[in-house]
């Protein structure tokens, strides 16, 4: 018997029609637990590199965690794996909600998805019955009036629904993949599922998920639980409202807007507003945000309320979370009432909430610096906020300027020339980041930025503070009861970090230290990503239930197989270097690794050539980034190691 | 006086997150927790995210036949089915049976040895839409069914008492 996982993955061949269910082997989940590792291990194997995200040979894989259906909180996730469009790179992009615990219920850790569907299609799951079902009846559908129309005809109320909105259908290089109060949007991942003539995919489960040693895990559940519980009553004190606490940003609970309104750019990524919060503004938003708040929601088997039904009179009820009220708010210098608003028709249309309104802060730029001209603009209205409606919905539809935009900044920027380059300005990887820009380099989040292979930077950065705590007191009541650390000496980083002086950004935390520290961010998100845990309860908030001194503990109660932290390390290196080397084989070099020229008005290129040299030396690669040989070897990786040497990527020296 | 075990559900506080069914059906899997399917659990979250229902009901009394209450409740300007009201495993809906062979699910608030301190559903709850209270009644005692016996009651109801006593009969000769 296969414990935690079912044993099986579901293959659609979409050209030929042909469904199959598969057994995997146990050996990969030891390998490489499962979710992001397992779908590494697939796009390594079965697409080669010179593969076009929107060729029939790509593949579209929508993959369960390891821990997802078990009892584990917080282990809901569904981590979607392709080749992007935009990036060019390994899109992988995650969503929580309801779907992969169904779909483990259904009897499948994964839907792996190759070839193109003729005509548009949806898929219905239902434990061993799996049909692929017309769709043309739901062209140019909402994603959210996808799902409600799908349960409907299928007479199935408890079906699990992840849809694609307009703008996967055209292809928009923002499409989202959208589930319930949960979506996957960054790097294009709709676009793809559009690509290949997937409206949605509807899933049933009525299964067991078995478990190896039940008392142990049951145990360590309740455990976690009560740690939530006793966490909520003690707030993380001297940060940021929406850092004190767990979850992924309590955004839809918390009004005090404070920290993003003054901190993060408004427009194009451009203009920070030091002073635009007072009272009135806060009595107003607050009177927006509880009008059309209805009720605070979480994802599959989570206490957290990350989430909110937002019901804006006279337009139709949505879901949504964590920092996408914001995004259009600020983008198009306006309020939160229409950020509500329009992120319900984006939500319908499919797009991610953090790319979408920079593209269109930049069209609107780029209109003011008379490189799109009026007639590019033909028919806007000439406020903010009706631009911004008018642009989405040209956007999606991929209708003329829209065409260009769908594309997202860096791309439409290349087709518009005129020097419209510099204003795609707030790219990693030819993808939008966080609209931040600050003063002076931080040596750690300069490491996250430029060399994480999700290339957002919130699914990387983690559990260490952001910024050191002021005084020395608060430094020592902070570590006080910080058990989730993997080794001592980060307390030690943390005490003597100063705001001032020797010990500040950007030399302190050293080099080395930053290393360290990136490496124990890293190590988190790989292993919830591989097992479909919430970084919101594990990698993302400080002081977490989930951490890597309980985490081998799940593993090996819940599979079977044998875990320590040693072997849990290893595990994430492997699923690292794999991914590194995935997107290796694909072209990503050193040059690739840096974050916006202007995220930081205070550069310091010797010591960023030294803490990138000092990343790679200590994750086994070379100055170019490319995994050695020999780590390779040392992770159970020789047959990457043989396919780079081949393609002249590693010397063979 | 008896003492009766009771739930309280909050409708308001409730997150939708169904950790009671996942619990539920963990707890009641044998060996204990060894397994988990929220088809088989005894609580069950009616939920319909757009029109905000969310509604957590518990398994109660078998019935062998659909009753004639179709109406319909307004409340808080939502509307609700009387059925999602229901405890009742019932032949016009699939939920509180066994996926696998349909037969009745009742919640028995997790009357177990040694006795838990609250049935697991509230336990999981910290969001406290569901609470657990005691409280004095006068009571007559009545003979509880177990699951087996109300189970053999469903197949009674089915198949009729001979049918049943024939092949359990038949099974018994194979052993």
């Amino acid at each position: 018997m296969r414990y935690a996982e079912t044993g099986y993955n579901l293959e659609i061949d979409l050209s030929r029609g042909n469904v199959e269910r598969v057994e995997t082997d146990p050996k990969l989940t030891e390998l490489h637990l499962g979710g992001l590792g397992t779908n590494a291990k697939l796009l390594w194997d079965r697409v080669p590199p010179e593969t076009e995200p929107f060729s029939p040979d790509n593949l579209l894989i929508f993959s369960t965690g390891l821990l997802c259906g078990t009892p584990a909180p917080g282990a809901n996730r569904t981590i979607v794996t392709t080749y992007s469009p935009q990036t060019l790179l390994m899109g992988y992009s995650m969503m929580g909600g309801f779907w992969a615990p169904e779909l483990k219920y259904a009897g499948y850790d994964k839907v792996i998805f190759r070839g193109k569907s003729p005509e548009l299609i949806y898929v219905w799951i239902n434990n061993d019955k799996v049909e692929i079902r017309d769709a043309s009846h739901l062209r140019g559908k909402g994603a959210v009036e996808t799902a409600e129309i799908i349960r409907q005809e299928l007479k199935e109320p408890k079906a699990q629904v992840a849809a694609i909105g307009l703008a996967g259908e055209n292809r928009v290089y923002m499409a989202s993949v959208e589930q319930g109060r949960s979506s996957a949007s960054r790097l294009g991942i709709g676009a793809v599922m559009g690509d290949k003539g997937i409206k949605a995919i509807a899933v049933r489960g009525t299964k067991d998920i078995n478990l190896a040693r039940p008392d142990e895990f049951i145990k360590l559940c309740n455990e976690v639980l009560q740690y939530i519980k006793a966490r909520d009553q003690k707030p993380v004190p001297g940060v940021m409202p929406i850092l004190a606490g767990l979850g992924s940003p309590a955004e839809m609970k918390l009004v005090d807007e404070e920290w993003h309104t003054q901190n993060f750019m408004w427009g194009n990524a451009r203009e920070r507003k030091r002073d635009y919060w007072n009272k009135e503004i806060e009595e107003k938003w607050k009177q927006t945000q509880e009008t059309v708040r209805t009720r605070l929601i979480s994802c599959y088997n989570c206490p957290m309320k990350c989430g909110a039904l937002i019901s804006v009179p006279g337009i139709s009820t949505y879901m949504m979370k964590c920092f996408s009220k914001l995004t259009y708010t600020m983008a198009a210098f306006s309020d939160l009432d229409f950020g509500f608003k329009i992120a319900q028709r984006a939500t319908e249309y499919g797009v991610d909430g953090f790319s979408t309104p920079q593209v269109m802060a930049f069209a609107v730029e780029l209109k003011e610096a008379g490189i799109l001209t009026d007639q590019d603009f033909a028919g806007c209205p000439s406020d903010s906020e009706g631009r911004f409606y008018w642009l989405l919905d040209r956007i999606v539809r991929r209708e003329g300027i829209g065409d260009i935009l769908a594309n997202g900044t860096y791309w439409a920027a290349q087709q518009i020339g005129k020097g419209a380059e510099a204003y795609a300005h707030n790219n990693i990887k030819k993808h939008e980041q966080l609209p931040l820009k600050l003063g002076m380099l931080n040596p750690v989040y300069f490491l996250m930025y430029s060399t994480g292979e999700k290339i957002n930077i919130t699914q990387i950065e983690g559990q260490f503070p952001q910024a050191p705590f002021p005084t020395m007191e608060e430094r020592e009541d902070f570590v006080k009861d910080w058990v989730q650390v993997p080794d001592e000496k980060f307390k030690k980083y943390l005490l003597d970090w100063e705001m001032r002086g020797e010990r500040s950004n950007p030399y302190y935390p050293t080099v080395d230290m930053s290393v360290d520290i990136v490496d124990w961010q890293e190590t988190m998100h790989y292993i919830d990503d591989a097992l479909g845990v919430c970084a919101g309860l594990s990698a993302f908030p400080l002081k977490p239930p989930y951490h890597i001194h309980n985490y081998p503990t799940f593993i090996s109660s819940a599979t079977g197989i044998d875990m320590d932290e040693a072997g849990l390390k290893k595990v994430y290196k492997r699923n690292r270097t794999l991914l590194r080397a995935v997107n290796v084989r694909r072209g990503l070099r050193r040059t690739d690794e840096k974050p916006p020229e202007d995220h930081w008005k205070k550069r310091f290129p010797e010591l960023e050539a030294k803490l990138l040299d000092a990343y790679y030396k200590f994750k086994g690669w070379d100055h170019e980034g490319i995994p050695t040989k020999e780590s390779l070897q040392e992770l159970d990786l020789t047959y990457v190691a043989e396919d780079l040497e081949q393609r002249g990527i590693i010397k063979n020296e | 006086m008896k003492k009766v075990k009771t739930i309280k559900i909050d409708i308001e506080k409730c997150n939708g997150c169904r950790a009671c069914e996942v619990v539920c059906s963990a707890f009641h899997a044998k060996p204990k927790y060894s397994s988990n399917n929220p088809a088989r659990s005894r609580i069950r979250l009616i939920r319909e995210p757009l029109r905000d229902v969310y509604l957590p009901v518990y398994a109660g009394e078998y019935a062998k036949a659909e009753c004639a209450g179709r109406d319909k409740y307004v409340l808080d300007g939502k509307e609700y089915e009387e059925c999602d009201f229901c405890r009742a495993s019932c032949p016009s809906r699939d939920i509180f049976k066994e996926p696998d062979s349909g037969l009745p699910l009742k919640c028995d608030m997790c009357e177990d040895d040694p006795p838990q301190e609250k049935p697991l559903c509230v336990q999981w709850c910290i969001n406290d839409a569901l609470t657990y209270e005691e409280r004095e009644e006068e009571v007559e005692e009545e003979v509880k069914l177990d699951d087996m016996e109300v189970g053999l009651e469903s197949m009674i109801d089915k198949y009729g008492v001979q049918k049943v006593m024939d092949t359990v009969a038949r099974m018994a000769k194979k052993e």
